[in-house]
């Protein structure tokens, strides 16, 4: 076990109760989440979509916790793992399948695919295929929300890996000197593609580089939406507040590989199984007490949709290779 | 946009900086950032007095940080700013590439044209201040390769401004390259604020003997170089792309149509450097049927500029060298 596993201790101060509503919504959007990246993987191997993708199957609290403390006026920044953070950010699963499948009626028009998923409109300012990429785009985010006066934050998601690049240190330490509103928000499921945390690293929590920066560091159970939820929205309450950037580390665990060429010669059966008895869809369902049959037709409820969003994007037109020369230039 | 004659002038370090003044007063989501911009006024004076009218929330002093500076032009170009970042020196724009190349200039393409990022970085290039080999580089060929980017280089005062204040109201990524050796340099430029187009070349001197398409501080030279070969009868016209890429050739085709030969000068290394793409566009045109001479690079040595004074002057060309180079040209001495 890695030593970050054992890690997940640090809870945020107030643990905000949310409605078993609330709750019920949460769970419903992981299970879709779940759903969307399964058929995805269908669709692949149908060879109905090309490329690679990557897969957050197991990571789905984080998303949907982070996402769900923030409001629709603020603004997301995620990563190349990033399905989850869309469908949770309220991105519609038909117009993201047509991304996927590179039709022009996707979020962005065939042109991005499955790394590069945004919805500007929505201010989703879109995954990003580099590690780390995110986070120097997000100290401008923070500027322009100060320079503009609102009451609106961006949180960052990023990886593991991505806080051993040096624009995560440069992101920080700036957003940390100007007191930005943003939030960082650092997925850590154990593995940069093979490497191991606590093989890339000296430290026991991602979160202790926060004091390195002056800012919050926080450690909580990535599997547990609640905890997730009650870290952001703490984040957000002392981002608006001027107060600053926290630095959140989620820990959690991506049971697919880390792409589509991965054959997961890293890591142990034994391990994965002990992180799917953790499972954060069971636990949640497990949480609002919820039966087999009251599980299985919430279960029904995503599959239909997703079936529906795999319809309109079959059914949807390819790009005109005539517009190829269109988005490079305003 | 207005004349540059009959006004006054001024130094080429002042034209951007009343380019900024100017853009940041009729535009309040216009900011500065980059490093010690502000109460320094920039390493080269850029920025002076312009912290002390703006102050620090719009001339933003950062820490020694690249990569965060270019990526925080572009995430407040994203949502709603027109921030203008300074990259002390050309060189150091290593430090930010991933943030320009594959942020920067893909984001609109990458989101289906439904992003714009409307950024200017700008930064200084050049040799010729003994700073050597990390600090005197020309690399804007390197942002010519990459679609998404526009790259604006000016040769004179006037066109400083004009080009700068149109870079700050384009919707796309512009790196806008100064030349350390130009900022002293004065020229007649108008009071009144006035842009440039993006993508359009100027016509420098009119000539009928040989077109020399040069760039930044070769503009200069090539004038100077001009008033020696006149001397001699030889009449050169001088073509300034000012913006490399997008760059609307056929004023350039049009001139080696004319006089039928054709130089081109630029600072940068030779190797693959934009005098390389500014051939490619002269041979594959209806210009190939009218030259009767070859078409000639003149460049910088594939070298790193040297310390020593003696050395970085003879690194790169000087007028002599266009003067030298002309000449052969034009008398079929090649």
């Amino acid at each position: 076990m890695a030593k970050s596993k054992n890690a997940q201790t640090s809870q945020p101060a107030a643990k905000r109760k949310l409605s078993d509503k609330q709750l019920h919504d949460m769970l419903y959007t992981m299970m879709l989440i779940r759903r969307f990246e399964e058929k995805a993987l269908d669709l692949y191997s149908l060879g109905k979509v090309h490329g690679t993708m990557h897969l957050s199957i197991g990571q789905e609290a984080t998303a949907v916790g982070a996402s769900g403390a923030l409001t629709q006026q603020d603004y997301l920044l995620n990563t190349h793992r990033g399905h989850g953070h869309c469908l949770a950010w309220g991105s519609q699963a038909d117009l993201m399948m047509a991304e996927f499948m590179g039709k022009e009626t996707g979020y962005c028009r065939g042109r991005g695919g499955s790394m590069h998923i945004a919805n500007v409109d929505a201010n989703n300012l879109g995954a990003n295929g580099i590690v780390a990429g995110g986070l120097p785009i997000s100290v401008g985010v923070g500027l322009s929300i100060r320079a503009r006066n609102t009451e609106q934050v961006v949180m960052v998601v990023f990886g593991d890996g991505a806080s051993n690049e040096g624009a995560f240190h440069e992101s920080i330490n700036m957003a940390s000197i100007w007191s930005l509103p943003v939030i960082f928000l650092c997925e850590n499921n154990q593995y940069a593609m093979s490497m191991p945390v606590e093989k890339s690293m000296n430290i026991d929590r991602i979160s202790d580089r926060a004091a390195a920066y002056g800012i919050e560091g926080v450690t909580v159970d990535g599997n547990d939406v609640e905890a997730v939820y009650a870290a952001v929205h703490n984040a957000r309450q002392r981002a608006v507040a001027g107060k600053g950037p926290t630095l959140i580390e989620c820990n959690t665990y991506r049971y697919m590989g880390h792409s589509k060429s991965d054959r997961q010669a890293y890591r142990t059966r034994d391990e994965v199984k002990t992180w799917m008895d953790k499972d954060p869809i069971e636990r949640l369902a497990g949480h609002l007490g919820l039966s087999k049959d009251d599980k299985d037709s919430l279960f029904k409820k995503a599959e239909a949709e997703i079936e529906k969003a795999v319809e309109f994007a079959e059914a949807s037109p390819e790009p005109d290779v005539a517009d190829i020369m269109e988005g490079v230039y305003a | 946009m207005p004349s540059a004659n009959g006004t006054r002038e001024i130094t080429y370090v002042e034209a951007v900086r009343e380019a900024l003044t100017q853009s940041m007063q009729a535009d309040e989501r216009v900011f500065l950032i980059g490093e010690d911009i502000g109460v320094y006024g920039g390493a080269f004076g850029v920025s002076a007095g312009m912290h002390a009218e703006f102050g620090g929330e719009r001339v933003i002093d950062t820490p020694i940080s690249e990569a965060a500076i270019v990526g925080a032009c572009v995430g407040a170009a994203l949502t709603g700013m027109r921030p203008v970042g300074e990259i002390q020196f050309m060189d150091f724009i290593t430090l930010g590439m991933e943030q320009l190349v594959l942020q920067a200039a893909k984001v609109r393409f990458m989101f289906g044209g439904k992003a714009t990022v409307p950024m200017v970085l700008r930064t200084p290039g050049g040799s010729g201040t003994g700073a050597a080999a990390q600090h005197s580089e020309s690399l804007e060929t390197w942002f010519t390769h990459v679609p998404g980017l526009k790259v604006v280089m000016p040769s004179t005062p006037y066109d400083a401004k004009g080009l700068l204040m149109a870079a700050i109201q384009d919707e796309n990524p512009v790196i806008f390259v100064e030349h350390k050796l130009l900022y002293k340099v004065s020229g007649p430029v108008p009071e009144e604020p006035y842009t440039i187009p993006l993508g359009e070349p100027n016509i420098v001197r009119e000539g009928k003997h040989l077109t020399v398409v040069a760039t930044s501080i070769m503009v200069q030279r090539a004038k100077q170089a001009a008033e020696e070969l006149a001397k001699e009868g030889i009449e050169i016209e001088i073509v300034d792309p000012r913006t490399l890429n997008p760059f609307d050739d056929s004023l350039m085709i049009q001139s080696v149509v004319k006089t039928g030969k054709a130089l081109v000068v630029h600072e940068a290394v030779k190797t693959s450097g934009y005098g390389a793409e500014l051939v490619s566009r002269i041979v594959e045109s209806e210009a190939f049927d009218y030259l009767d001479a070859p078409v000639r690079r003149l460049a910088g040595l594939d070298i790193p500029i040297p310390y020593n004074r003696n050395l970085e002057y003879h690194a790169v060309p000087q007028v002599e060298n266009i003067v030298a180079e002309a000449r052969k040209l034009v008398r079929g001495e090649y």
